[in-house]
């Protein structure tokens, strides 16, 4: 049920500045707008969009600064790097400051393919199909005969769409223009840059891990992100990017063996994260490369540590590709964790077969939704592939038109 | 609290049965709306509470037990609740700075073999050396200690023998020396039976089970996801009545909502009658 939020207005203006964490519901006084938040409505939560509205959908209205988004990557980081530029473009568009860090390209090379904003389309909403409701009179033509029992069931709804509009669109075909993209300021954390390989080699621990830390909680304090300072000026969002978290260009070797030495250099490193994000105005992204990791149970103790967890399974190079019942999608994507923040219950997504497909100017989610094979040849195989014979006893004819008895 | 866990586990906040241990355990589920549940519980009983939050921040306990009720600040500022907050003290330990004072509870992460002594250290100093206090503080009860949860030590590189030392020396210190409860949350993926790379949470899990008298088992439903009815919970009594030890099992599926949780018989949801 709705929690509003001037409705939590006995807790005091002052337990702002004192050791509290971002997920303070602020009082109606002291309600700051941060550009680019808006106050969720189940419990008065602040939330920033991800750039991709769906996902948004997905994860409650949008995500909860100073929480995790987990992304498990797909096999050739293509969604998962697509996902991270829409969370940096759109803090770009609102005017957050961002924070990237990567070990493999330089985190330039990440900025400059940016998509560019539609920034005509803010303020016009896309229609959104909504179920029928139940007790409507149906059209003649729509009633059911035979089927009658499923005629007052909503029509599928297949889109993940919420009526008000948060976030952006963004054309992927273009790049950000430069002016857009200077504008917003960011930083930038290169392992190559911080750890020199030989000493990264000879230590106990894994220092780049560390290194991260410690710059992030460096630019936290000198940004003014933390929530101890005092809340005369006005605040911002820093928008946190790790890329390929746990690959084995940050010197760890979770990704390379069964057993490896330093099982918790990540997990140790993903529990500070959690501290810092908690105690400061900001939100992160991190997207790991799961399908390197054999052991299960280190998985489901780093997507304990995030709060909320999403994993990508692109069909490029896999023989769904080709596979025509899966043809207007380009993946899969599972919700492996949904956070409770600040109240007992959490909001679970409704169903957990979802699909997702990159059009050129939308990142859609949708529900798997196989509709029933209505083609003349589809009789038992359900595989898609055309069906070559009917049997008929005896003869063994290709086509299915001409059955001779 | 949840009532009707309450009456199911038969306490009420005047009446519960101290030296307890009771175990809240969970596989690929999340059972820490229990922890706050207990939380909640003791504080109305007016017990003196030591709380190790590890895995969330302060605001994030006092959010919740506002809307079951109970007002953390209020404790803390009564003396009743000792709350320790594992992320801001891990901060210090992590980034260390030169004038930045540190308790020592959570030394561990910079060298996890040193095990879990310090933080054992601040439970005693915290269950015990509240006794010689100033005379005009009230009078609380029994000592309870919570630890949510243990399988965050398990991340952060303490080995599983460590953890489970802790866990028996706390037992030891909470349950059995001053007679008050102890309530512990741990995490466990799935089973696998030739895996040997989660030794370390099902050991764990087997041997806090070996040590408690009371364990919350939560899990999802066998027979797959479903958006009313969130999960099972299995109770499971280990009652000392005379010379045999016999073990009493509830089974019960449960729904949490916004202020609190409710439990049913299996099949007797009210999203399936």
């Amino acid at each position: 049920m709705a929690a509003p939020m001037n409705s939590v207005g006995k807790t005091s203006a002052d337990r702002l500045q004192a050791n509290c964490t971002s997920f303070q519901k602020k009082t109606r006084s002291k309600l700051i707008s941060i550009p680019g938040t808006r106050p969720s409505v189940q419990n008065g939560q602040l939330l920033v969009s991800t750039g991709v509205t769906s996902l948004d959908y997905l994860l409650g209205g949008g995500l909860a600064v100073g929480t995790v988004l987990l992304i498990e990557e797909d096999r050739f980081d293509s969604y998962s790097r697509m996902i991270l530029k829409y969370f940096l473009a759109e803090g770009v568009v609102c005017q957050h400051e961002l924070f990237v860090a990567t070990a493999q390209d330089n985190p330039d090379e990440i900025l400059q393919e940016l998509p560019a904003p539609i920034l005509d389309d803010v303020a016009v909403p896309k229609p959104v199909e909504q179920p029928r409701p139940t007790g409507e009179p149906q059209d003649s033509l729509d009633a059911m005969t035979i089927a009658w029992r499923y005629q007052n069931l909503p029509k599928v709804q297949s889109a993940l769409a919420s009526s008000s509009r948060f976030g952006h669109y963004y054309d992927v075909s273009k790049t950000m223009e430069a002016e857009i993209r200077q504008a917003a300021k960011c930083h930038r954390f290169y392992l190559p840059d911080h750890i020199t390989p030989s000493s990264a080699a000879h230590s106990a621990r894994v220092e780049s891990y560390s290194a991260l830390l410690k710059s992030l909680q460096e630019v936290i304090h000198r940004e003014g992100f933390d929530l101890a300072t005092p809340m005369s000026k006005s605040r911002n969002i820093l928008r946190v990017g790790l890329h390929s978290l746990g690959s084995a260009l940050w010197g760890d070797d979770l990704c390379c063996h069964d057993k490896p030495r330093h099982s918790h250099a990540l997990t140790t490193f993903l529990y500070g994260l959690r501290a810092l994000l908690r105690s400061s105005l900001s939100v992160a992204v991190v997207t790991l490369p799961s399908h390197l990791i054999q052991d299960r149970a280190l998985m489901g103790n780093i997507t304990r540590l995030c709060d909320n967890a999403i994993a990508l399974e692109s069909f490029k190079g896999s023989e769904r590709e080709t596979n025509p019942l899966y043809k207007d999608y380009h993946g899969l994507l599972f919700v492996r964790q949904v956070p409770h923040l600040n109240c007992l219950a959490r909001q679970l997504p409704d169903h957990k077969d979802l699909a997702f497909k990159l059009k050129r100017k939308q990142f859609t989610i949708e529900r798997l939704h196989l509709p029933p094979d209505l083609s003349d040849t589809a009789s038992r195989v359900s595989r898609g592939e055309p069906v070559g014979v009917a049997s008929a006893c005896g003869s063994g004819a290709s086509g299915t038109k001409n059955l001779d008895f | 609290m949840f009532t009707e866990l309450n009456s199911i586990l038969n306490t009420s906040p005047d009446s519960f049965t101290q030296g307890e241990f009771i175990l809240v355990s969970d596989r690929q589920s999340d059972a820490s709306f229990l922890i706050h549940h207990f939380l909640s519980f003791y504080l109305r009983a007016r017990c003196k509470v030591c709380f190790l939050g590890l895995a969330q921040s302060f605001c994030h306990y006092g959010a919740v037990s506002q809307r079951l009720g109970v007002s953390l600040t209020q404790a803390k500022e009564k003396g009743q609740l000792v709350f320790f907050e594992g992320l801001k003290e891990c901060l210090s330990v992590l980034l260390p700075k030169e004038n930045n004072a540190e308790s020592g509870a959570m030394n561990f992460l910079r060298d996890p073999p040193v095990g879990l002594r310090s933080l054992y250290e601040f439970v005693r100093s915290s269950v015990i050396g509240s006794g010689s206090m100033e005379e005009g503080a009230e009078q609380w009860g029994p000592n309870v200690l919570l630890v949510d949860d243990l399988s965050v030590l398990l991340s952060l590189g303490v080995d599983v023998g460590a953890v489970l030392d802790f866990s028996h020396y706390c037992r030891a210190l909470v349950c059995s020396q001053i007679q008050g409860n102890m309530v512990m949350l741990v995490r466990c993926n799935e089973e696998e039976d030739d895996d040997d790379g989660d030794e370390g949470s099902e050991v764990l899990l087997k041997g806090l089970i070996h040590q408690c008298n009371l364990n919350l088992h939560v899990q999802g439903l066998p027979t797959g996801y479903c958006k009313d009815i969130h999960g099972q919970m299995e109770v499971c009594w280990k009652r000392r009545q005379g010379d045999a030890p016999h073990m009493q099992k509830n089974l019960f599926q449960y729904k949490v909502h916004d202020k609190g949780a409710s439990f049913f018989a299996r099949g007797t949801s009210s999203a399936v009658l």
